[in-house]
């Protein structure tokens, strides 16, 4: 791997790809990342950031985060703004199958002296409680028009159903429920693929694991105080999963709708069926946009019900409520959307549709959309890091604006699942994952495998580039001691 | 094995090739190549229940990509595991209809080994093409 002839250096953390590069670029393509980053990066990377700098209505750059690498359409880490009063489109390879995956950080006051001889069977329990893997139904046994009300009202729905607490919806992106959310813009194959599944944890790079807070590792006290990381070797819970096969049937299907009136009807050519599009002023790009509410609710609501097993579990292991475990949510974020947002482009608000494949939002300290609790600080960002390494809560910055205030989602892999598998074997990982301290647990050996920590970045490094670059501000590492695997 | 899986394509996904003499062939071996993503061991799904399949599509690839969702989505909609009994493909028309049956059963985590979840099948690079009389489909699923 290497960085491309054409890559001109800009800054020592933006790399930029000029308009000449690709016929019918319309904007540079701009990737965020320290060099030895930008040096790991596979070069389909480029052509896929250069491809969504074709696209009508991009703003300013096509933009990948220092994790990006490739994937389908936009590369993972992809970052674009559409102008939507400019012929601005809306593409779900811009947001992703997997819509809103996101990720979700609880605190508890318990340290690792309290959990360390309760790990295993925290985490047996925790596999036990929130089902993982292939197809996996989770507990809640909703109907169909149930679950229509869930995906309009997300995360409201599950804490008015007792699955959670008031508070977590001040601290979730969009409380939780996102307006404007239209279940009859949703297929009835959405809806069967997903009203099972509520509660579950998935699989791939989904996971759900156990953490300290070492003492040596919070980066700023005082930001980490404000989240109630306070005390030495804290644990804290961080859970990363999204919308199921309802959001994945919802990309699905609207990916068909666009590819068939993409061209004929709105004149669009593109290079990469992938990045299939309408205007976002359509009605092919309205419904599309009220159905992907629609999945971005379904998660938060997933994410909620799993919160609402993880509390079970605790209080089942300690034999004490889980409000008295301190068994408070820091934050929810998501991390595979496009929301209309307000920014400030060479001095002009302008109302833009980001689209985040991979990536965070990041919005500084004063932003109106950060929950009130955190606006002083900036918007909380939650970064997961391998099994084998760590995570990190990070906060936005003012000076992310080079960005649309997005920074990264994880550490970003460097090796495909195939070739991973063949190199490592998941049943010695585990073994090898125990002597080190990290009890795992697994529905697939060969998936452990695909998830070995060798097979993606330095999460450190990504983390490091963030903060160059100026589009986050890390708050504390966290250090995984026990992970449920999909 | 009439499928191969791609190490370079998909850091994140899982890419396959599939071939066959014919398109049947094809598309059942594309199935298995889908199927054996979600779980290693295909011969521990015994044929217990059956599904019914029945397509449209005015291009090949397309087709291809619809039958393929049907499998994920008997997955996700009854945790059901399939795999391909028999499969007919007829061109009238300018249009290609496809028939098939699928047998298979729900996932069973004792006896069935899973791998990785399949969301999606991706058009990224998605291709059915005959060459040299030999009909090949390259496929990135998203993991």
């Amino acid at each position: 791997m290497a960085i491309i002839d054409d890559v001109q250096k800009i800054s020592d953390t933006v790399w930029e790809l000029p308009v000449t590069y690709k016929d019918g670029m319309r904007v540079p393509a701009r990737v965020v990342a320290t060099e030895k980053l930008v040096r790991e990066m596979d070069e389909a990377v480029y052509q896929q950031i250069s491809n969504v700098a074709t696209l009508p209505g991009i703003t300013r750059y096509a933009l990948c985060m220092p994790d990006g690498h490739s994937g389908y359409g936009f590369p993972i880490g992809g970052v674009a703004a559409m102008d939507v009063h400019e012929g601005g489109v809306i593409s779900p390879g811009g947001i992703g199958f997997d819509i809103n995956c996101g990720m979700r950080l609880v605190i508890t006051n318990l340290t690792l002296d309290d959990v360390q001889p309760r790990l295993k069977e925290i985490v047996d329990l925790l596999f036990q409680r929130v089902p993982a893997g292939v197809g996996s139904h989770g507990f809640l046994k909703i109907s169909r028009d149930e679950f229509r009300e869930i995906v309009e009202q997300g995360a409201r729905w599950c804490v008015e159903h007792d699955y959670g607490w008031d508070e977590d919806l001040e601290v979730t992106e969009e409380s939780g429920c996102i307006s404007g959310a239209d279940a009859a813009k949703i297929s009835d194959r959405a809806i069967d693929r997903g009203y099972n599944q509520v509660g579950t944890l998935g699989s791939g790079n989904h996971y759900l694991e156990v953490q300290i807070a070492r003492p040596e590792d919070v980066r700023d006290k005082d930001l980490a105080a404000k989240f109630g990381i306070t005390i030495p070797n804290q644990i804290v819970i961080m859970f990363h999963c999204g919308s199921r096969g309802f959001g994945h049937q919802v990309a699905t299907d609207y990916l068909q709708v666009f590819l068939k009136v993409m061209e004929s009807k709105y004149g669009i050519k593109i290079l990469d069926r992938e990045l299939a599009c309408a205007p976002f002023e359509s009605p092919e790009g309205r419904d599309y946009f009220a159905a992907m509410k629609c999945g971005l609710n379904m998660s938060f609501a997933n994410r909620q019900v799993i919160l609402h097993r993880i509390r079970e579990v605790f209080s089942e292991v300690f034999g004490r409520s889980a409000q008295d475990l301190g068994l408070r949510m820091i934050y929810d974020v998501a991390h595979n959307t496009a929301k209309l947002e307000k920014h400030d482009v060479d001095g002009k608000e302008r109302k833009l549709l980001v689209h985040r494949k991979g990536a965070t939002r990041a919005f500084g300290p004063g932003h109106e959309e950060v929950a009130p609790r955190y606006r002083d600080i900036g918007q909380p960002v939650i970064i997961g890091g391998s099994m084998e390494t760590g995570s990190y809560l990070l906060v936005g910055t003012s000076s992310g604006a080079q960005t649309f205030f997005s920074t990264a989602h994880g550490s970003g892999r460097t090796m495909s699942r195939t070739k991973a598998r063949k190199q490592w074997n998941g049943k010695q990982l585990q073994r090898d994952l125990e002597a080190r301290g990290i009890y795992i647990r697994s529905t697939s050996w060969a998936g452990l495998a695909e998830e070995a920590g060798a097979a993606y970045k330095d999460i450190d490094e990504v983390i490091e580039a963030t903060e160059l670059a100026g589009i986050s501000k890390p708050v504390a590492r966290f250090t995984p001691i026990g992970n449920v695997k999909g | 094995m009439p499928y191969d899986y791609l190490e370079d394509i998909g850091t994140a996904d899982i890419a396959f090739e599939a071939t066959g003499r014919d398109l049947p062939e094809l598309f059942t071996a594309a199935a298995d190549a889908t199927m054996n993503v979600m779980i290693d061991n295909l011969e521990a799904i015994e044929p217990r229940e059956t599904r019914r399949i029945a397509l449209k599509n005015d291009a090949i690839d397309m087709l291809l990509f619809d039958f393929l969702q049907e499998l994920i989505y008997f997955k996700d909609a009854d945790c059901l595991l399939l795999r391909i009994r028999e499969v007919q493909i007829a061109e009238k028309e300018d249009a290609y209809s496809l028939n098939a049956t699928a047998a298979g059963e729900p996932l069973d985590p004792a006896r069935h080994h899973q791998r990785a979840d399949v969301k999606a099948v991706t058009l990224h690079d998605f291709r059915v093409e005959k060459t040299d009389g030999e009909w090949k489909a390259s496929v990135l699923l998203d993991i």
